[in-house]
């Protein structure tokens, strides 16, 4: 077990490093002085030499990687050329606020579309396994945005149920966080239900196809033990990875329901940073995400073996 | 077995659609999708504007088909790239082995390591977001999986009799990849690229959406949608319309893709 855990551990630690190099080489791709760049504003002499000196310009490509690499360790993502705020702790605010979306919206989804998806593998081919594996299709094939605004429209506007747009504090008002929260998890929540839900059942039907599970069957086990004692145990793998790819991908992807609903959130600072050039929140928005990414990944493959024990044996 | 023809029928006939809309869009529209026209702002569906009107009395119906072309172009050209590159990278890759393989292997962990759309935002920070830049980078970021695909394929038919034989008769590699190794690729090559063009068409009116995509007044899907929000409570139709042909693209290219994969992999039917 501690030698599949240090394996694992090592297996992440070049990707980090692979993506710092990219992130490095994307943002001096661009045209132009990365000092100016990073600065902003190319009139002020003085600040533009401190910044060239700080990052080393006169140097070889590789020692500015060095320097930039090294402060970069040291949580120095420098400056919003908009705001003039520090990014990381900018970064660190967003990410809270993205994290109260994306967090239940998937352990909600998750904790719904895997039982239904097994109910689907279990009555494989009727008309309910073939009406909730429709739906999910149909789910799938919604965008966020729309669903988004279609629930805006239905409970905001026409029902007046749920405040339309906007956001509050949790440390503010707890219950209007509550109230605001509503319509942009469940939008993701919709979303990620039919993915999930197709890949739960996939997964359980391959189970089922095992001799394991006729054989438990034929020693008179009740179905419920059959698919909960032994089916669940081995077909819930491949979904627990995929959750780790789908919290991943919504750090980036969320930037469109929090356009939606207003919302000021991890994925709304990075478009907002492209749309105003302001290259150092690109950049630590890049690395922020992409490490996030994969250190998520990282405790996912690292939980795996409560679930499927083999992966750690071999 | 039983879902199937279902499957490839209403996938069929809604991508059919989606085609027509999109070929005749690129011929006639009612009207023309840019031309203003303030004597009928906002007007509801109707026997002149099938569709209504936006909030600039532009005709919605003819935005919409002229959005599909856009659609349906940048989605094709990023498959075309995903695949063409992909399947390149991914023979050499696979057949060759050694440093070829290693090379190919690290930058496309370099793409895999960011998660979805994230690489594609980052290019498009540096490229600019116009429609080659979003081709360029949603093609960059797909390729990777056609690259895996594509060489895992090809790992596993080298050790066959057939690719052996195919040596030994004294068949140049390049004949051998070609003639042998190749048409062999195209199976799973189909689904996936069925995938793609999906994740593509989705990911270009989410960019669209987002300001990053074709600028307006170009109509696409997804700035009509993003267009529309400032007209929630009075203009129903120009939230429905865009949104509709979105999903229903997408439904389609989704059930065409299940059925593809239930016909051309038999080991995968029992996935939904």
């Amino acid at each position: 077990m501690l030698r599949f855990a240090l394996a694992r551990l090592a297996m992440a630690i070049p990707t980090l490093l692979l993506v710092a190099v990219t992130v490095f080489v994307l943002i001096r791709l661009i045209p132009g002085d990365p000092a100016a760049m990073m600065l902003g504003d190319a009139s002020d002499a003085q600040g533009l030499a401190a910044l060239r000196e700080r990052l080393g310009l006169d140097r070889s490509i590789p020692e500015q990687f060095l320097i930039w690499a090294s402060l970069l360790l040291q949580g120095d993502l420098g400056k919003s050329i908009v705001s003039g705020q520090d990014v990381l702790p900018t970064i660190l605010d967003r990410f809270s606020v993205s994290v109260q979306i994306v967090i239940p919206a998937v352990l909600l989804a998750t904790l719904v579309a895997v039982p239904m998806g097994m109910f689907a593998a279990w009555k494989q081919n009727s008309l309910r396994d073939i009406s909730l594996v429709s739906c999910a299709t149909l789910m799938l094939s919604i965008p966020a945005f729309w669903m988004g605004m279609l629930l805006l429209l239905l409970f905001g506007l026409k029902l007046r149920w749920l405040p339309v747009v906007g956001y509050v504090n949790f440390s503010e008002d707890p219950k209007a966080a509550f109230v605001y929260l509503i319509l942009p998890v469940a939008t993701l929540f919709l979303h990620e239900v039919g993915v999930i839900l197709r890949m739960a059942r996939a997964s359980t039907l391959e189970v089922l196809n095992l001799e394991y599970i006729t054989h438990a069957r034929a020693k008179g086990l009740p179905e419920s033990a059959v698919m909960w004692r032994h089916a669940f145990r081995n077909a819930f793998g491949p979904t627990w990875t995929l959750l780790g790819l789908i919290l991943g991908n919504l750090l980036a992807g969320v930037a469109i329901i929090e356009t939606v609903f207003t919302i000021p959130g991890l994925g709304r600072l990075l478009v907002d940073a492209i749309f105003a050039r302001d290259y150092p929140v690109i950049q630590g928005c890049l690395l922020f995400i992409a490490s996030i990414y994969i250190l998520v990944n990282l405790v996912v493959d690292l939980l795996y073996p409560i679930f499927d024990p083999r992966i750690a044996a071999q | 077995m039983r879902r199937l023809p279902l499957n490839l029928l209403i996938g069929g006939v809604l991508i059919t659609v989606l085609a027509a809309m999109a070929l005749i869009g690129m011929v006639w529209t009612p009207y023309d999708p840019l031309a203003m026209n303030f004597a009928a702002t906002l007007s509801p569906p109707s026997a002149s504007h099938w569709l209504g009107t936006d909030e600039f009395g532009r005709d919605q119906l003819s935005r919409l088909m002229t959005g599909a072309g856009t659609s349906v172009r940048t989605s094709a050209l990023t498959v075309l790239l995903a695949v063409s590159a992909g399947t390149l990278f991914g023979v050499v890759s696979g057949f060759m082995r050694g440093w070829p393989d290693r090379i190919i292997m690290t930058l496309n962990d370099v793409l895999l390591a960011f998660p979805g759309l994230l690489f594609a935002l980052g290019l498009l920070a540096v490229l600019g977001a116009t429609e080659g830049g979003i081709i360029l980078s949603l093609g960059l970021i797909y390729m990777s999986s056609v690259v895996r695909v594509v060489r895992g394929t090809v790992l596993g038919l080298r050790a066959r009799e057939f690719v052996e034989a195919s040596a030994v008769m004294g068949n140049s590699r390049l004949y051998t990849m070609w003639r042998h190794v190749l048409p062999n690729c195209i199976a799973p090559l189909t689904v996936l690229a069925t995938s793609i063009c999906g994740w593509a068409m989705l990911a270009e009116s989410s960019l669209s959406f987002l300001g990053l995509g074709v600028a307006p007044p170009s109509p696409t899907w997804g700035n009509m949608l993003s267009g529309s929000r400032a007209f929630l409570d009075q203009a129903v139709w120009l939230v429905i319309f865009p949104g509709l042909s979105i999903s229903a693209s997408l439904l389609g290219i989704n059930l065409l893709g299940d059925a593809l994969r239930d016909m051309l992999d038999p080991r995968m039917r029992i996935r939904a």
